[in-house]
């Protein structure tokens, strides 16, 4: 499988200067892929657009050699770094994991996430915790490609492990791609086979 | 020895102890209470039992009867009585349907952009016409009585509901849960009834018990102006007028005192919103 960008270009309607200029770039699901770039750079945005959240950009991108689906259940997932932002906050946490998939035992087990939790709402949990849930749900059997953006930044080191160690087993069991967006190079080092500087494909 | 005294009497006083919440609960319970209490005692009235009287014509208020008595003999106090019930009921079928038309009309908006335009058109033009001339005409066309004035008041009370929903709605939709949502391939339709509506459910109800006061006001002017309830009901709007040709032979306690019952009942209506208001928005939740 194979999400490809060609020619990517975007600025911002309120900016007067291009963010991304002709960015190219091919992934797949033979290698984990760092994405590396300063606070500011573009990379969320980059982020955006290669999972489809943007809709009018220059240039285009692929799945497989097809146009993203605009309809139904989108195959590239972006994980955010905010999670209690994707949540509904009148939703219990079972109800927010149901609305993207049945969640099996298994898999709350392997993200460490109690049952008691699963009664709360977003509020009533902590960041780890919730961010737990947030990637979890985008772990659903359609899923063929997740991005990380910056997911674990706001946690502890330990949890951030866990969580990465957790994702990285479904993502080979499944044979899913994987793009890991950070600033932080020990990690990337430390989890990806290859990493790529946005400032080097970025022709702004 | 003074301040000590004053922490006793604040101990047991119960209402300077009260916290908000449970003052906004009592304020709530209580005009609930005698909104009940008045549609209750109406319904227990019955048309028939308002006899005249013509030994007792024209009476002043006294404990007899509270309100006095009109040109008839009859009881003003229950007069008054039935006629707030009906107008409780005309007010309470004018608000549900406003804001159901206004429910619908906002989430049909959030679902087709084009339609959205044309519903905001409507509003602004619904709210550039006089209220009560559009009742009065919508009134007369719906051949008037009791379906007449409430469809009349219906139809042009779900102007301001509509844009605090559409507002809301708006607002929602561009929430990081919606758009995620929509990723996981979930219908309009379906954000429209699992993510939206549950998150505006208390605007929905405060702006229903909102519109109370003003359906009931404008149900009792355009009765009172003669194109509303037929002069056969036991309207507010109809003792009103009916009050209006006798007030110059002195006989005050006709209008006053149904006048400022009907005062008082839109007052609770309005109370009761505010206070529901209170209580159901998260911000002052932990006061
Ligand atoms: N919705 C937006 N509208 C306008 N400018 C934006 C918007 N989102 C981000 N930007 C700007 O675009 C630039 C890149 O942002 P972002 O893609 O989030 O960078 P990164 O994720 O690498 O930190 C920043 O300067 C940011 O201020
Ligand atoms: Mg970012």
């Amino acid at each position: 499988m194979e999400l490809k960008a060609t020619n990517i270009s975007f600025k911002y309607p309120s900016a007067k200067k291009y963010l991304l200029k002709d960015v190219n770039l091919e992934l797949d699901n033979n290698k984990i892929i760092g994405l590396i770039g300063d606070s500011g750079s573009g990379k969320s945005t980059l982020c955006k657009i290669l999972s489809g959240y943007v809709a009018k950009f220059e240039g285009s991108v692929t799945f497989d050699g097809q146009p993203l689906p605009t309809k139904g259940f989108k195959p590239v997932q972006l994980i955010y770094q905010h999670p209690e932002k994707v949540m509904n906050p009148k939703w219990k946490m079972e109800k927010v994991l149901a609305e993207s998939w049945d969640v099996t035992d298994e898999a709350l087990k392997e993200f460490g996430i109690q049952k008691s939790w699963l009664t709360r709402f977003p509020q009533e949990l902590s960041g780890g915790e919730l961010q737990r849930f947030s990637v979890l749900r985008s772990l659903n059997p359609n899923t063929k490609f997740l991005i990380a953006d910056e997911m674990t930044t706001m946690l502890d080191a330990i949890t951030q492990v866990q969580i990465l160690e957790s994702v990285l087993k479904i993502v080979k069991e499944r044979k899913m791609g994987f793009l890991l967006v950070s600033h932080d190079m020990d990690l990337v080092e430390t989890i990806c086979d290859d990493k790529i500087y946005l400032k080097d494909i970025n022709g702004v | 020895m003074a301040d000590k005294s004053k922490d006793v009497s604040s101990i047991y006083s119960p209402i300077a102890n009260m916290n908000l919440r449970t003052k906004t609960l009592l304020t709530i319970g209580l005009t609930v209470f005698i909104l009940v209490a008045v549609v209750i005692t109406s319904l227990f009235i019955n048309s028939a039992d308002i006899t005249t009287n013509f030994n007792a014509m024209n009476q002043p208020p006294s404990f007899e009867h509270l309100f006095g008595t009109d040109w008839m003999g009859r009881d003003m106090f229950t007069r008054t009585m039935k006629g707030l019930g009906l107008s409780v009921q005309i007010g309470a079928g004018a608000s549900i349907l406003s804001s159901i038309i206004a429910i619908i009309l906002a989430f049909v908006g959030s679902i087709n952009s084009k339609l959205d335009s044309f519903i905001a058109w409507l509003v602004d033009l619904f709210l550039s016409v006089p209220h009560i001339l559009l009742i009065i005409l919508i009134s007369i066309g719906l051949g008037g009585g009791a379906f007449g004035v409430t469809m009349g008041v219906a139809l042009t009370h779900w102007t301001s509901l509509t844009r605090i929903l559409r507002a809301e709605i708006k607002q929602i939709n561009t929430s990081e849960f919606v758009k995620l949502s929509q990723r996981f391939g979930k219908s309009k339709i379906w954000i429209a009834k699992k993510h939206i509506l549950p998150l505006v459910i208390t605007q929905i109800i405060v702006g229903t018990i909102l519109i109370f006061p003003h359906a009931i006001m404008h149900e009792a002017s355009v009765t009172f102006l003669g194109f509303g309830l037929s002069p056969h009901e036991p309207a507010i709007g109809v003792i009103l007028s009916e009050s209006m040709k006798y007030l110059a032979t002195g006989n005050w306690w006709l209008a006053l005192f149904p006048g400022l019952a009907l005062l008082i009942i839109v007052l609770l209506f309005d109370i009761a919103g505010e206070n529901i208001k209170k209580m159901l928005d998260p911000t002052s939740a932990n006061e």
